[in-house]
């Protein structure tokens, strides 16, 4: 048997995210299989298939699967189960929409999440925004797993030369349809696979102050994200949330400006290799998990911060 | 038309979580309880919908131990009518929350169904989309926005890369993110008036419902503590450090 992994892309390029869950199912008995459900989506196809461990591709092309419809997707993937020992997606946005209602569709729990493979049935999982770690016991025949991108490097983009089969599945439910998309367009990395990331918080004060967090992310090419509560107090858009209710992040390199360091923040991005926290606050939690804190006034510190990075020629731009 | 809310009893957000030195699950014991905070904006997209004179009645579901009562209460407060408490004293998970669920809008027949995304104990994010799928319902999760229709309703969703916008025809089961509405405060009139609302009490069993736990829970640890580095002086030290110590920049 075998494992199948759904593809996440934009019907151009086979997002990132896929090959996080492609490394998870790799740790798994059997072959590594990708689902790509897309309209006019043949590159994400051949992307697929190129993914390093990846055997085989199972392409489903139709306009009822472009745009990543969960009432459209679910019976589809869960439709080919039979097949299939472990069903897994990485725990984004569109897997966390459409595998849950897979699982349902298939009578099995769904195992959230997951950040460690122990065995064949058994994984662990962060709960109450990463401060319990679950080891659960599968009793399902069948797993529907999501991953977190952070906790497994991505597969290689190449090297593998799966062999792409065409499938075809019931399309168009007629219960959904899509309308509009509003992204966010960005010149900077994606928060999820930055190197770098610099964050505000509500120290910020308000949105207006942000260009002074974007002019040292610039100067580092790093991603921009904030805290539950400076996307709740409205300063930025909630896709920059980072935290347990956002975005799961382990860059490199993490700053976190103005921000006190709430649980569900720390949930977010504790896992980062190091944290620099600047806050005028020196009893903000943050500065327990930090590897090195400044207290200091973050109007100030900021632009002082870009101007060193330029006066030691780190600046990128 | 009716509208179904689910909610969910967790400990506070604010509570730093403690794990039990026996590794069974996390302590609760003289522990605050609330209720999950998306189930609160859940409620008050609901009660806002009754006071435009879209939703006719708001019933509100938990399935919990006796101690669930108390977040019904809250959210009778909030300004549900009626409440029902589906008794459940052993862990219960998404997919038999969603069966329980699944179960009252059969008798309820609600035309659109709320929940909130996730809760903050478990994590796991499933309910919604269980309870849409069991149903044949659309789902429209993470939602930051609901404009009801004549037989469909557009919800605008937060999705990582922005914002996407679905119409999905009703009845319906809809998630809620964050920023969908700010939850108010129950003034203290509607605090007393809520313990005169009615709450429908029954086991999960009497509602014919398997809960048995699919994920056998072996071991709860807590993560690896990470330790405080060291504070510096001003941003010169600071970059001196990124650079030469940590070698990050």
């Amino acid at each position: 048997m075998a494992s199948l992994v759904v593809a996440e892309h934009d019907n151009i390029e086979l997002k990132r995210a896929t090959r996080h869950a492609v490394t998870a199912a790799s740790q798994l008995e059997g072959e590594v299989h990708i689902l790509v459900a897309g309209a006019e989506s043949a590159d994400v196809a051949a992307a697929a298939a190129a993914v390093a461990g990846v055997t085989k591709v199972l392409h489903a092309d139709d306009a009822a699967y472009g745009h990543g419809l969960a009432e459209n997707l679910a019976p589809l993937i869960a439709g080919l189960a039979e097949s299939y020992d472990y069903l897994l997606a990485c725990a984004t946005t569109a897997g966390k929409n459409v595998m849950p209602r897979v699982a349902a569709l298939l009578d099995v729990a769904q195992i959230s999440e997951i950040s460690e493979v122990v065995s064949a049935d058994t994984f662990v999982r962060p709960t109450y925004a990463g401060n319990a770690m679950v080891t659960v016991r599968s009793t399902d025949a069948r797993k529907v797993i999501t991953v977190r991108a952070t906790a497994f490097d991505a597969a290689a983009p190449d090297g593998g030369s799966a062999a792409v089969e065409t499938i075809s599945g019931a399309g168009d439910q007629g219960l959904s349809r899509f309308e509009r998309h509003e992204l966010s367009v960005s010149v900077r990395p994606e928060l999820t696979s930055a190197d770098i990331v610099v964050s505000g918080g509500r120290g910020m004060q308000s949105g207006k102050n942000f260009p002074l967090v974007e002019a040292v992310a610039d100067r580092l090419g790093a991603a921009v994200g904030a805290s539950r509560a400076a996307v709740d107090a409205g300063y930025v858009p909630n896709d920059y949330q980072v935290g347990q209710t956002g975005k799961v992040v382990a860059p490199n390199l993490y700053i976190a400006v103005g921000i006190s360091g709430a649980i569900q923040h720390l949930a977010g991005m504790k896992d980062s290799k190091v944290i620099v926290a600047i806050n005028k606050d020196e009893e903000a939690p943050i500065f327990q998990i930090s590897d090195y804190g400044l207290v200091a006034d973050l109007f100030k510190a900021l632009p002082e911060l870009a101007e060193e990075l330029d006066k030691q020629n780190i600046s990128k731009n | 038309m009716k509208v179904l809310v689910g909610i969910k009893r967790t400990i506070d957000a604010n509570v730093k979580v403690r794990v039990k030195a026996d590794g069974t699950g996390v302590e609760t014991a003289n522990v605050k309880m609330t209720i999950n905070p998306f189930c609160e904006i859940a409620i008050e997209e609901a009660v806002r919908m009754k006071e435009a004179g879209i939703a006719e009645e708001i019933v509100v579901v938990t399935a919990g131990p006796e101690e669930a009562r108390q977040t019904l209460m809250t959210a009778l407060a909030i300004g549900a009518d009626r409440a029902v408490h589906v008794v459940a004293e052993q862990d219960i998970q998404p997919l038999a929350v969603a069966k329980v669920l699944k179960a009252v809008v059969e008798q309820e027949l609600p035309g659109l169904v709320i929940l909130g995304k996730q809760a903050i104990d478990d994590d796991s994010n499933q309910t919604g989309q269980m309870l849409a799928a069991l149903l044949g319902w659309p789902q429209a999760t993470f939602a930051s926005k609901v404009t009801l229709g004549d037989g469909e309703a557009e919800v605008t969703r937060e999705i990582d890369g922005g914002l996407e916008t679905l119409t999905i025809k009703l009845p319906a089961v809809v998630t809620t993110d964050l920023r969908l509405n700010e939850p108010r405060y129950a003034s203290l009139p509607n605090i007393m008036k809520a313990k005169k609302k009615p709450i429908d009490t029954k086991t999960v069993e009497e509602w014919g419902v398997d809960a048995a736990p699919r994920l056998e829970i072996l071991n709860v640890t807590a993560p690896p503590k990470r330790e405080a580095g060291v504070m510096v002086e001003n941003v010169a030290e600071l970059v001196d450090k990124l650079q030469n110590e940590a070698k990050v920049l």
